[in-house]
């Protein structure tokens, strides 16, 4: 093993709900709990703690947990810490953990996404939903022509895709259709019941094209994953699963002046910084906060040409648990809750070390590519286990 | 008379951009060294780093890039179904604006349709909508 590659070790979950009472502090214990187990790892030995978007004062709910809460309630000794939303997407608060590993500045860091979005709804007063009396920033050239929600931007780079390469509301509904079934064997997963074509096609439209089961749902949850350094990877106890490749590229962060989401050149990009090809992929666990999402990871990723997304998952056999490149094994943001992106690695690893139960993929997977973000953000991982 | 909007907050940068059309004018920020079109309007140019920007009038035509029509009610008070588009500027390569398609059935828009701005008021904010020319 290279002493200067960055690995995932432990990984740990929250229970998954809508509308939890459990402090959200407890909620990411419970994570860090399980990721420490797994890992062999005490908190003393972390040293290190990265996040995305940290605490948002002004949206709780959205996140309510930051770095400084953590550190400081858990009783961390860090050398090394950062969080925040001006990064590449979610997971790029594992790029961040993972340079700074194999700089030196840390050695066991843990990296955490805290979401409580239906908790949040369930009780204002505790917190209070974001409140502004005008528009500034990105948000005034969208939300002052009801462009509210993304996915109404979203939608707009879906219909483009609808007009310019053919793609079927029949084809998008395998994603929402394969999380479903995928989730009702993850005990943890939040959408358990499956969903039929007829059902998808008949769902009320949000924004067209996307319909209900296109869209991921607030949830309660806190997702962990350790990111160690390789110059100490003996202290670890679980097979480790390292970094092979990162990628997160930005031109504007704009939903409407790029030609295309920043998934494509970050496709691109991680694939020049690895020996791997989209060929040895295992399985891929794509960013679904909304379907189509899944649709342009693997075009950006080279699975398939541009255009031909749709296509490549048209009946659903390609991605599903027992096909050539298992999806979203654990039930995707569509089925399992809207973790927001770290449910993806996390994935991605319990999957490379075999420890997926009843929604394990059969042979012996060792590459995984797990992304997130969606419009101007995005962030991709080549994970392996060597 | 149509809900009130979400109101951007004005400030030197976007103050023309949002009140050009109290002279019926679309303005955007354009670079006066490389004729580059700014949007959204900083003071500096992103093509050559410039800071001789002004704002300036364009056509106030376009093309539909993209679109979705709206069914979801994000609030009480949102009438829908509605257009959301993102309209290409005649004159202005490169710069799309996120707008609303208006006076005609959400069922008549498409890709690649020609629209003219219609502005909206509601107190100082002229809101640049668009609709088909037919």
């Amino acid at each position: 093993m290279a002493t200067n590659d960055a690995y995932i070790t432990g990984v740990g979950q929250s229970e998954i709900g809508v509308k939890l009472t459990r402090h959200p502090l407890l909620l990411t214990l419970d994570a860090v709990r399980e990721a420490l187990r797994e890992a062999g790892l005490s908190i003393e030995q972390i040293d290190g703690v990265s996040t995305y978007p940290g605490r948002m004062q002004g949206y709780l709910g959205f996140s309510p947990v930051g770095t400084d809460e953590l550190i400081d309630a858990l009783g961390i000794r860090a050398t090394w810490y950062a969080g925040g939303g001006e990064i590449t997407s979610q997971l790029g608060a594992v790029v961040a953990a993972a340079a700074a590993v194999r700089a030196g500045l840390a050695r066991h860091v843990i990296c955490f996404r805290t979401v409580y979005e239906a908790a949040a709804l369930a009780r204002p007063e505790e917190y209070p939903p974001l409140k502004r009396d005008k528009v500034d920033g990105n948000s005034q050239w969208l939300a002052p022509f009801n462009a509210i929600s993304a996915a109404n931007w979203t939608a707009q780079y879906a219909m483009r895709h609808v007009k310019r390469y053919g793609l079927t509301r029949e084809q998008l509904a395998q994603v929402a259709i394969t999380d479903r079934v995928n989730a009702a064997l993850n005990p943890r997963a939040l959408m358990r019941e499956p969903i039929t074509l007829d059902e998808y096609l008949s769902a009320r439209m949000i924004s067209s094209p996307l319909c209900l089961y296109d869209c991921d749902r607030f949830t309660d949850a806190s997702t962990v994953l350790i990111v160690s350094a390789g110059s100490a990877i003996d202290e670890v106890k679980c097979t480790p699963v390292r970094i092979a490749a990162m990628a997160g590229t930005v031109e504007r962060h704009s939903w409407d002046q790029p030609e295309w989401m920043a998934c494509y050149p970050t496709g691109a990009d991680l694939w020049k910084r690895t020996d791997y090809k989209p060929a040895d992929v295992d399985t891929v666990q794509l960013y679904d906060g909304f379907s189509f999402y899944v649709i342009t990871w693997l075009e950006a990723l080279g699975f398939c040409d541009v255009g031909d997304g749709g296509r490549f998952i048209e009946s659903g056999k390609r991605i599903a648990l027992d096909g050539e490149l298992p999806l979203n094994t654990f039930g995707g943001q569509i089925g399992a809750g809207r973790l927001h992106g770290f449910g993806f690695a996390h994935e991605a690893v319990v999957q490379l070390r075999g420890n997926g139960g009843a929604r394990q993929i059969k042979g012996d997977p060792r590459v995984a590519v797990c992304t997130s973000g969606g419009g101007p953000l995005a962030t991709a991982l080549l994970l392996a286990r060597d | 008379m149509s809900a009130p909007r979400p109101q951007p907050r004005l400030d030197a940068d976007n103050r023309s951009f949002w009140t050009g059309g109290a002279d019926g004018e679309l303005r955007l920020m354009r670079c006066r060294d490389c004729a580059a079109f700014i949007h959204p309007p900083r003071p500096i140019c992103r093509k050559c780093l410039s800071e001789n920007v002004a704002p300036e009038a364009v056509a106030g035509t376009g093309m539909i890039d993209t679109f979705t029509i709206n069914y979801q009610k994000w609030h009480p008070a949102l009438d829908v179904p509605y257009v959301i588009a993102r309209v290409a500027i005649d004159g202005a390569p490169g710069v799309f604006l996120t707008t609303n398609i208006v006076g005609c059935p959400v069922d008549e828009v498409d890709i690649g349709d020609r629209v003219r701005v219609k502005f909206e008021q509601q107190g100082e904010i002229y809101y640049p909508l668009f609709e088909k020319i037919v």
